[in-house]
């Protein structure tokens, strides 16, 4: 159900882009003053969010950590897996931010016939969601062809990379082959395994399906069909410059790839796809383990009125005494 | 405890470089250049409409190319009933001879680099 519920709502999207180009021709709302306000929605959003989990205090001192704290100098300490200054944290979160280090770990438990309980490796998450990150950056990085002018030899160069097989005309991006596979899996297995399937949510399905439309329609664009990518460019650069023009000849079809775009984009800072801020704030991963050098102190501990053990002694001390109580200060 | 200074200079980090394009477009002034590819041509029409050739003309060579070179025919029939004779050098640029002032513009602007010229020779024109 809830699969259909967000095939649907792409689907109602892609309809809601052919009426509105195909049908009513409203080729400057769909091409210019939507992706605007997706792209505000995306900066004022994802400013927000960022601004609000900033003023949430982090009065505890909570690192979770898989490896040996810093501690006595004979001691081998894991500067990585167990940070004790900011080298450590930056090294943990670049390698988490850039290799996925903790899934890496993933686990799998199973209980097979033999009512043998089974802990295994289970790298094909790990694959899939690396996979799936660095191609779509890739290709954002590619992207960036539309929106600057000269092309930098940088992105040409990575778009020459990623089309070195030289395979049909246009080439055929390898990234585009692999996002393909990866994001087919990351659906699948929550719609496969019975497990996630019952974990997963509407938004988690529709998240997935909406970057699958947008590179379903991406490649239909480039491979088969083609739509006059000058005046994509000059669509682009007219929106960038804030000079925006629409260029005839531009097919429908981009402006369903774009209205999904912009509600990708629009919809970034208030889903779970927000993750790409939210890794870089959890206390968890970017605080020190230093708590064995520094002591953390709760900043918000109420000035509570104590009366220590030693106070009490010497209070009592004459009636302690009388009544044969051991003392631990004998006068 | 809070660490607002951090996540504000990575916010305005963040912000920076998803907007470089912007100010890349300013510093190299070229935000408003559109490429108008010269047609020099005494011909009146192309071998396909205006509109097909500027999307898909990618298609169309590569048919050629796969029927000249694997098939060994060399007419192509337009949709207009037109014939014409599948030849990049002969046929194409016999009125589109001006390179790089035609295929150039737009390739160069929207980042495609072609193979054609590592068979093809570029026809010298007088």
């Amino acid at each position: 159900m809830k699969v259909l519920y967000s095939l649907l709502a792409v689907i109602v999207l892609v309809l809601v882009a052919y009426v509105g180009v195909g049908l009513l021709g409203l080729h400057s709302l769909f091409g210019v003053m939507i992706p605007y306000a997706a792209g505000a929605v995306f900066i004022v959003g994802l400013v927000y969010r960022v601004l609000k989990w900033a003023k949430a205090p982090v009065p505890f001192h909570i690192p979770t950590v898989c490896g040996q704290q810093k501690s006595l100098p004979w001691i081998k300490a894991n500067n990585i897996e167990s940070p004790h200054n900011t080298w450590g944290v930056i090294a943990r979160l670049a390698l988490e931010v850039l290799l996925f280090r903790s899934l890496f770990r993933n686990e799998r438990v199973e209980l097979r016939r033999s009512e043998k309980l089974i802990f295994g490796g289970n790298k094909y998450l790990w694959l899939g969601g690396l996979a799936f990150h660095w191609c779509l950056f890739i290709i954002l990085f590619r992207h960036l062809i539309y929106f600057m002018e000269p092309v930098p030899s940088v992105v040409l160069f990575v778009q020459d990379m990623d089309g070195i097989f030289e395979f049909a005309v246009p080439t055929l991006f390898l990234t585009d082959l692999v996002i393909l596979i990866a994001l087919t899996y990351l659906f699948l297995r929550r719609v496969i395994y019975s497990q996630i399937r019952y974990i997963s949510l509407s938004s988690d399905y529709f998240a997935v399906l909406l970057i699958l439309g947008v590179v379903i329609s991406g490649v239909l664009i480039r491979l088969f069909y083609k739509v006059d990518i000058a005046a994509v460019k000059e669509l682009a650069m007219g929106v960038i410059s804030f000079r925006p023009t629409v260029p005839e000849g531009i097919s429908l079809l981009f402006y369903i790839k774009l209205f999904l775009v912009s509600t990708l984009v629009a919809y970034f800072p208030f889903s779970k796809l927000v993750h790409g801020a939210g890794i870089l704030l959890s206390p968890t991963r970017n605080l020190k383990n230093n708590s064995r050098m520094r002591r953390h102190i709760n900043p918000w501990d109420y000035p509570v009125k104590v009366h220590t053990y030693e106070k009490y002694e010497e209070e009592f001390r004459e009636a302690m005494k009388e009544a044969g109580l051991p003392l631990e200060k004998e006068n | 405890m809070y660490d607002a200074d951090k996540i504000i200079t990575g916010l305005i980090i963040f912000l920076c470089l998803i907007t470089f394009p912007i100010y890349y477009n300013i510093a190299t002034g070229k935000a408003a250049y559109r490429p108008e590819p010269k047609i020099v041509t005494e011909e009146k029409q192309c071998v396909e409409s205006k509109g097909y050739m500027r999307a898909k003309h990618m298609d169309l060579l590569e048919e050629w190319r796969e029927s000249v070179v694997r098939e060994g025919k060399r007419v192509y029939v337009a949709s207009d009933g037109k014939q014409y004779t599948m030849s990049l050098v002969d046929t194409c640029m016999r009125c589109h001879w001006n390179k790089a002032e035609f295929c150039d513009l737009c390739h160069n602007y929207v980042g495609i680099r072609l193979n054609c010229w590592s068979c093809h020779t570029l026809p010298k024109r007088d």
